[in-house]
């Protein structure tokens, strides 16, 4: 870590933090479609932050640029800037100008809720990782919540797998040429309003958000090679909600959305539970569970892997000096009993080496919706240096 | 990254004592009155620093002598009205892995606390639960009761007799036994010096009522207004033979931070 005038960060500064990650992706199937490749993949990632803050604290830029390159897919090979923010406070209001990352919502497994951000869905399939969104956004601030509007003037297309690529559906989606409902292009620009607020044990979000949607409806091509991608409009209401109480979180979100007139519900509600210092010792384990709904007509909208399923988690926390952290968890179909596993391990192994393990497992048991993914099963090792 | 705490609130009250300006009252004969005075002229004496910044270098060691390093900061906003205690926000620089990782906490008297902890990689804000009171705090040997159970309200308090300790302080011991709920504690063993009115020592008993974690407090700083500051906590576990050091940066009062610098808005703001 560069850590410039560092002992005076109390007040402002500059932090600079670069950080290169290597990583390996297995998979021991062969591949179900022609053209993907078949076994390890490897990748390297650049990265990091710069973090400045003005003396009085008012003002912070944050800049996050992030490569990678992969050996296998070149849609896996990109550059993003994750974050590229201006950000100043005056009393009550605050405002954020530039490229930035936004999280709504309170669930674990997915965030039906959120919406600002498009996913990088080449990065991973579990709606962690974002690419980053111009945005303005203005806050005000009152005692019990705060009040943000957004005006997001820019659309970031899906990254999705390349033809070569694992975890994509078949025939492969070319983006890069997406097709727009409003205005036709991707400058027709987003508003959203949302209001966060803290009632005792309740953490309340309220959100409004019109633009275009986030979700690509796959358009076969003519000759059936390929899909290409549309981004239809999108206008949504929703709620989270997060009741805290002793070591149970009960949570909600939910979302009643309007894509070019296809009107629909989609939900996730759930709790989770922890044991803290199991049997004497410092480790907690917490059990999540959580389900979801979504009740668009399938074959009309965008692949949704959630339909009517049921998350299973357990995270167990050791409490150690090296921050392990070990999530094992999955995705059932109710209505198909397809299953989607996966087992997710971090652990620092040196003052400034991350070590990251997950597994991931699919298994369509006959559903059609995770087909696609059936032979795709993996395992990733990544390790990430700090400077 | 697990839940935070604001080790400056343990300065603060624990540590914390009149000024030295200050006339020393006469103090009851009754044990637990006495003590009871004990703890609160150490409280009283904080009222009216406003907020304060300070950094803080964390190192813990294991039996062997290895050791690991975090760096962090911790804000803190005085507590107004009754039954609330002071908010802190504590924000992680190092391991680097973990840098802008963030936990906000609300302690109130009676009340369990509010906690919100920020996750910097998806930018989420998390309320999370406060029961945890007597889990290891990002791996030290605090818990999160030593770092945040430390308002007036939260003990009964008992004088058990005036000693003097190895470098020759001379101090009130006095047994504070735990009112809230999930302690991990049955009593501890706290040593007010009688002159600066600082905590100097705390001895933790555990379930059993074996004496297992013993805090020093030492290299006290005055600061103007009557503030007194340690710069230097050693936190030993005698069970796993593991220390944790906290080591201070002088603490800055005068920057002047308000309620919004401590909402679960303001976790980002790094």
């Amino acid at each position: 870590m560069v850590a410039v005038a560092a002992s005076s960060y109390a007040r402002g500064g500059t932090r600079i933090t670069p950080e290169i990650a290597l990583e390996a992706r297995w998979f021991p199937d062969d591949p179900q479609f022609e053209q993907q490749f078949d076994g390890l993949q490897a990748g390297v990632i650049f990265s990091g932050d710069l973090r400045w803050r003005s003396d009085d604290r008012a003002s912070r830029i944050r800049f996050e640029p992030y490569l990678r390159l992969d050996s296998q897919d070149t849609q896996r090979s990109y550059f993003d800037i994750r974050e590229a923010s201006w950000t100043h406070r005056r009393g009550d209001w605050e405002v954020l100008a530039g490229v930035g990352q936004v999280f709504w919502g309170v669930a674990e497994s997915r965030n039906v809720v959120d919406i600002i951000n498009q996913f990088d869905s080449v990065e991973d399939f579990d709606q962690e990782e974002k690419l980053g969104q111009p945005m303005l956004r203005l806050g005000r601030r009152f005692d019990r919540g705060t009040l943000e509007a957004y005006y997001l003037p820019y659309f970031r297309e899906q990254r999705l797998p390349g033809e070569e690529g694992r975890l994509r559906v078949d025939p492969f989606v070319q983006t890069g040429n997406p097709e727009f409902e409003r205005n036709g292009d991707e400058w027709a620009g987003d508003i959203a309003l949302r209001y966060a607020a803290t009632m005792d044990r309740f953490d309340i979000g309220l959100h409004g958000f019109h633009g275009t949607s986030r979700e690509a409806l796959f358009v076969p091509d003519l000759e059936g090679e390929r899909f290409t991608t549309l981004y239809q409009q999108r206008s949504q209401i929703g709620v989270d909600i997060q009741y805290t109480s002793g070591p149970w979180l009960l949570k909600a979100e939910g979302v009643a959305a309007d894509v070019s007139g296809d009107r629909f519900l989609s939900s996730v509600y759930g709790f989770e539970y922890t044991f803290f210092g199991v049997a004497g010792s410092p480790l907690d384990i917490g059990v999540i569970v959580e389900h979801f709904y979504d009740d668009r007509d399938s074959t009309e909208s965008p692949i949704t892997l959630f339909q009517d399923d049921v998350f299973l988690g357990v995270r167990m926390t050791p409490n150690d000096v090296y921050d392990t952290e070990l999530l094992v968890g999955g995705f059932l179909d109710t209505e198909t009993s397809a299953v989607i596993a996966s087992m997710e391990l971090t652990r620092r192994v040196t003052h400034s080496t991350l070590l990251e393990l997950e597994l991931r497992y699919f298994n369509d048991n006959g559903g059609a919706l995770v087909t696609f993914l059936d032979n795709d099963s993996n395992a990733l090792v990544r390790l990430t240096h700090y400077f | 990254m697990k839940t935070l705490f604001k080790p400056l609130l343990l300065i603060s009250v624990w540590a914390s004592a009149a000024a030295s300006s200050q006339p020393s009252a006469t103090l009851p004969e009754d044990p637990k009155a006495r003590g009871y005075a004990i703890a609160e002229r150490s409280d009283r004496s904080d009222a009216g620093f406003g907020s304060s910044s300070v950094r803080l270098t964390m190192t813990l060691a294991d039996r062997l002598g290895r050791e690991t390093v975090r760096e962090l900061q911790i804000d803190t906003l005085e507590k107004k009205g009754e039954g609330n205690g002071d908010r802190a926000m504590t924000r992680f620089f190092s391991p680097p892995d973990v840098e802008g990782t963030a936990l906000l906490s609300h302690a109130h008297i009676l009340e369990s606390d509010d906690q919100w902890l920020y996750l910097p990689a998806l930018r989420r804000v998390k309320r999370i639960s406060s029961s945890n009171k007597s889990g290891p705090f990002v791996g030290s040997e605090f818990a999160f009761e030593d770092l945040t159970a430390n308002e007036l309200g939260k003990y009964a308090y008992t004088y058990l007799g005036t000693e003097t300790l190895d470098d020759g302080t001379e101090v009130d011991k006095v047994l504070c036994e735990p009112l809230y709920e999930r302690s991990g504690y049955t009593k501890l063993h706290c040593y007010f010096d009688t002159e600066i009115y600082q905590s100097r020592k705390v001895e933790f008993f555990d379930r059993g009522g074996l004496l297992f974690k013993t805090l020093e407090l030492t290299d006290y700083q005055e600061y103007p207004g009557g503030y007194w500051r340690a710069h230097r906590q050693i936190m030993t576990n005698h069970l796993t033979g593991k220390t944790t050091v906290l080591d201070s940066e002088p603490y800055d009062f005068s920057v002047d931070l308000d309620r919004r610098d401590f909402e679960p808005a303001a976790l980002d703001a790094f």
